[in-house]
């Protein structure tokens, strides 16, 4: 079938098996390889992008849901060249290792910093719960609380 | 000078494009100057390549340093009788020099997260004299570059690399002055060089505008190193130069490699274990949506298909019949992984430890830790396009090398045929020092003649890891009147991590008797104590074990460092200072005496801690480096809750402290996921779980939430970084554990009574 949505601020009409992960459909489809494939069972968070603003596992929300929705993924968090705070940040912070399951996690924080500004430590604990085989957390966490400074200035 | 070079010496090669453009025949000339037997190649560049060419590059400095001596032998000979340029023995390439006046550095390492392109290029660039901006660190693909004849693993890159990537480097640095000083006719001290500028008199040449000027080379033949204290680039937190496309989600990852008209693949692999591959029913699988081709080989069965999903689903509809040999339990494997089980070598001995332990008075414990999985995100999976007489594989791996041998291997091809491209890799953890999944790749492509990407899905990585084998120890001592260790024995039993790995040739297991992958980290340190020794018990399992980070450094620590505390507190000791009196006056002692009294100083060891909490402290000695580290926990809600870790390590130099430190980190996370929560189990010939979650892992809410990282540089070289610093976090929290609770926890995952 048909579905249109807008990803990245472009609006896209993609043809394809309703049920069809939007993983594939960004990374295969539309050629976004930004968003990454984890586990399929939406267990690690490495495909995270955001819905409507919101923290989506893009491995196991079919296609057909994102019908008329405005999708944002790695690829179009920063504008233009000016990184987004949570890029910034990982950028201050150091935080990547091997990377991979990197975009998943500042797309997660990204949908934080947006429902929760100035999250506390338990805040972070309870909402990124993505995982990182090259143990970033530590950095991460500094990275978090960076970013939403940097979102307040 | 380094070894390799002052036998090989150096190459410098214009006209390089011929290896791109392979229908301009290049021959070239080698002169050997033979007083200094360093071979000094006056290349004969063919100028009208060079205008013609403008894609930028315009000299390439390669070296056969890494070359085997051997091999080295037969390039010379076959270089005297004025060989083709497409001979296999050629100079590898290292250094590019473009004329926009950067440097592009062809890796042998590959870059899994440890950083190791970021090493590379400051040991570059300071030799170089240019600026880390103007390094630009690439895989070397496997064609004429210097793809390492081993691996990516064993924290030995920045350490192998020290003294090759520095000798190239000042080379290249010398041959550049001395070509301004021709230039401009002027002696060549009389010149300075920053940033790859050149200067003299008030002219002014870059690198890149010399490299266009010049035609015959002058090799020098002695570099001089700089001393330490000169360094500017070495040694300074630089940030990780793959930041930018990590932090923007840029595709550099294998599974992220698209090519022109691929089709996705899709290969069925077994559920269970030490099961062999048999027949396949694929009449189902061929009228599935979207698929191009099934393919039925006598080791395996795979499916192609248009989308990754319809491969997928394909491969579900394909019946295989496998031979199963038997349906395993844990509790079959629990009975094998015993000491005492299996063949014995003695690994280290010092006085007669098996005579004193005879007598009364021996304390004895055992410790087990469980089958680990590697768990790295990115799933296993390659890029294949097999064309006539050709193969290119794009792929993350550890084995570059191994990788194009076993392709080539299995598609009748020279080894010179097929090319192997490594990309980043999304963790390597030793899960990468085997893909064999490239072959599989290579024989979908050959069947439908297209570009095919195979990877595994997350529950095939869980089946068909090569996993962190199961351990069992057995510690024994006795204490003197001093109430230090008179005598101590170590006994591990493990699966293999070296043996048996297509990495190991089977010679080296003659050799060295013992897997010594699996007693990484399993001898004694303390070496004042008067009598020790450690054996190795070798368990053959029906299962894939093999390298996992640090290999058997974190189970071997492990139960040894929770014995020694508990030793010490037996003899109403000090934990640390226990330690300290019982270490050797020697170099190696000395830096253990170094990273124990730093971590402790660093970590207030032996003043009060908040209330609820404790302190544990462990060490540890791997790849030539030693690391402390104190780790400060509470009992949180019958769980076991890390606040905070300080870790002590001592890699000689430091080429960058950042580097070093996410390391440090990256370790005891990994570490504490290991040590506290991560559990694979046999049942009825399944390993389980197949699924993060349910293989549970340290995730956000389990980092601690300090880390310090004291850092000692008490060698003149570097040593092993990825690995040392995941050895003493298990019985650092186990020992803090013990003070909070008197349980003495002997298994990982660490679990409360």
């Amino acid at each position: 079938m048909k579905i249109s949505f807008t990803i990245n601020g472009k609006t896209q009409t993609v043809e394809a098996d309703e049920n069809t992960p939007l993983l594939w459909v960004i990374r295969d489809g539309l050629g976004l390889k930004g968003t990454k494939f984890g586990c399929g069972k939406a267990a690690c968070g490495a495909c995270t992008v955001q819905v409507d603003g919101g923290a989506v596992r893009s491995c196991s929300y079919a296609v057909k849901f994102a019908q008329g929705k405005s999708i944002t993924t790695i690829e179009g968090l920063s504008q233009g060249k000016e990184l987004h705070p949570v890029q910034q940040a990982w950028v201050e912070e150091i935080v990547p290792q091997c990377g991979y399951c990197q975009p998943g996690f500042m797309m997660a924080t990204a949908a934080l910093l947006d429902k929760i500004p100035q999250p506390s430590d338990d805040d972070i604990d309870e909402n990124i719960v993505n995982v990182c085989r090259c143990g970033t957390y530590y950095r991460m966490r500094k990275a978090i609380h960076r970013a939403a400074k940097i979102k307040q200035s | 000078m380094h070894r390799h070079l002052r036998t090989c010496g150096l190459s410098l090669k214009a006209c390089l494009y011929q290896s791109y453009y392979k229908n301009y025949p290049l021959t070239r000339k080698y002169d050997y100057m033979k007083d200094n037997n360093s071979v000094n190649i006056k290349s004969k560049p063919r100028r009208r390549f060079l205008i013609k060419a403008s894609i930028g590059t315009a000299v390439i400095l390669g070296a056969w340093a890494g070359i085997a001596p051997m091999r080295r032998i037969v390039a010379k000979k076959i270089n005297e009788i004025d060989l083709e340029y497409e001979n296999s023995y050629k100079p590898i390439t290292w250094f590019e020099v473009k004329a926009d006046n950067t440097i592009v550095l062809h890796s042998p390492k590959v870059e899994m997260g440890q950083g190791v392109f970021t090493g590379m290029a400051q040991i570059a660039a300071e030799e170089l004299e240019v600026s880390i901006a103007q390094v630009q660190v690439v895989n070397a693909v496997s064609l004429d570059r210097p793809v390492d004849k081993f691996a990516t693993g064993g924290s030995t890159s920045i350490a192998g690399l020290w003294d090759v990537l520095r000798e190239l480097a000042a080379q290249m640095r010398e041959m550049l002055r001395n070509s301004a000083a021709n230039i401009w006719n002027v002696p060549a001290e009389s010149l300075t060089i920053k940033n790859g500028v050149v200067t003299g008199k008030g002219q002014q040449l870059t690198y890149g505008q010399i490299v266009q000027k010049t035609t015959e080379w002058e090799v020098p033949k002695e570099v001089k190193l700089k001393d330490k204290k000169e360094y500017k680039v070495i040694g300074k937190a630089i940030p990780r130069i793959d930041l930018k496309p990590k932090v923007m989600g840029e595709p550099i990852f294998g599974l992220d490699v698209s090519m022109p008209g691929m089709l996705y693949g899709a290969v069925v692999r077994p559920d269970k274990i030490d099961a062999t591959f048999k027949s396949a029913d694929t009449s189902q699988a061929e009228k599935m949506p979207g698929v191009v081709k099934v393919v039925l080989e006598k080791d395996f069965v795979g499916v192609v298909a248009k989308t990754y999903v319809q491969a997928h689903n394909a491969k579900k509809a394909i019946k295989v019949q496998w031979k199963v040999n038997r349906v395993w339990q844990q509790k079959d494997i629990e009975d094998m992984l015993k000491v005492g089980e299996g063949t014995d070598f003695v690994i280290q001995k010092k006085g007669s430890a098996k005579r004193a332990l005879r007598e009364d008075g021996v304390i004895e414990a055992s410790f087990s830790t469980p089958i680990g999985a590697h768990a790295h995100l990115e799933p296993n999976g390659a890029v294949a396009l097999v064309e006539k007489n050709k193969a290119t594989i794009k792929i993350s791996t550890q084995v570059v090398n191994m990788t194009r041998e076993e392709v080539a291997k299995r598609l009748e091809l020279n080894t010179n045929q097929v090319e192997v491209q490594a990309t980043f890799l999304g963790g390597g953890f030793g899960r990468r020092l085997h893909t064999p999944n490239a072959v599989q790749a290579a024989v979908l492509s050959k069947a439908v003649g297209k570009p095919v990407h195979v990877f595994f899905d997350r529950q095939e990585e869980f089946q068909n890891d090569t996993f962190r084998p199961p351990t069992h120890h057995v510690l024994r001592a006795t204490l003197n009147k001093k109430g230090l260790i008179h005598a101590i024995e170590h006994n591990v039993s493990s699966g293999d991590v070296a043996f048996g790995s297509p990495l190991t040739p089977g010679y080296a297991e003659i050799l060295a008797g013992a897997d010594f992958g699996a007693w990484r980290g399993g001898m004694i340190q303390y070496e004042a104590i008067p009598n020790f020794r450690a054996v190795s018990w070798r368990v053959k399992l029906p299962f894939a074990t093999s390298w996992w980070r640090s290999l058997g450094l974190l189970a071997n620590t492990f139960a040894i460092e929770s014995f020694i505390d508990e030793l010490a507190l037996k003899a109403g000791k000090d934990p640390v200072q226990f330690r300290l009196a019982q270490i050797q006056n020697d170099e190696r002692g000395q830096r253990l005496k170094g990273v124990i009294e730093a971590a402790a100083k660093k970590a207030n060891w032996g003043k009060p801690v908040p209330k609820g909490r404790a302190l544990g402290f462990a060490a540890s000695t791997d790849a030539n480096t030693p690391v402390a580290q104190v780790a400060e926990v509470s009992i949180d809600n019958g769980r076991i809750k890390v606040h905070k870790v300080t870790c002590a390590i001592d890699p000689g130099i430091v080429v960058n402290p950042d580097g070093v430190r996410a390391q440090c980190e990256g370790a005891i996370i990994m570490g504490i996921s290991a040590s506290m929560f991560e559990k694979m189990e046999i049942k009825d010939g399944a390993v389980g779980p197949t699924i993060y979650g349910a293989y549970e892992m340290a995730l956000m809410r389990d980092a601690p939430k300090e880390i310090d990282v004291v850092l000692l540089e008490g060698s003149s070289k570097p040593s092993g970084v990825g690995e040392p610093p995941l050895g003493p976090i298990g019985a650092a929290i186990a020992n803090a554990v013990y003070q909070l609770t008197n349980q003495r926890l002997r298994s990982l995952p660490l679990t409360l009574a």
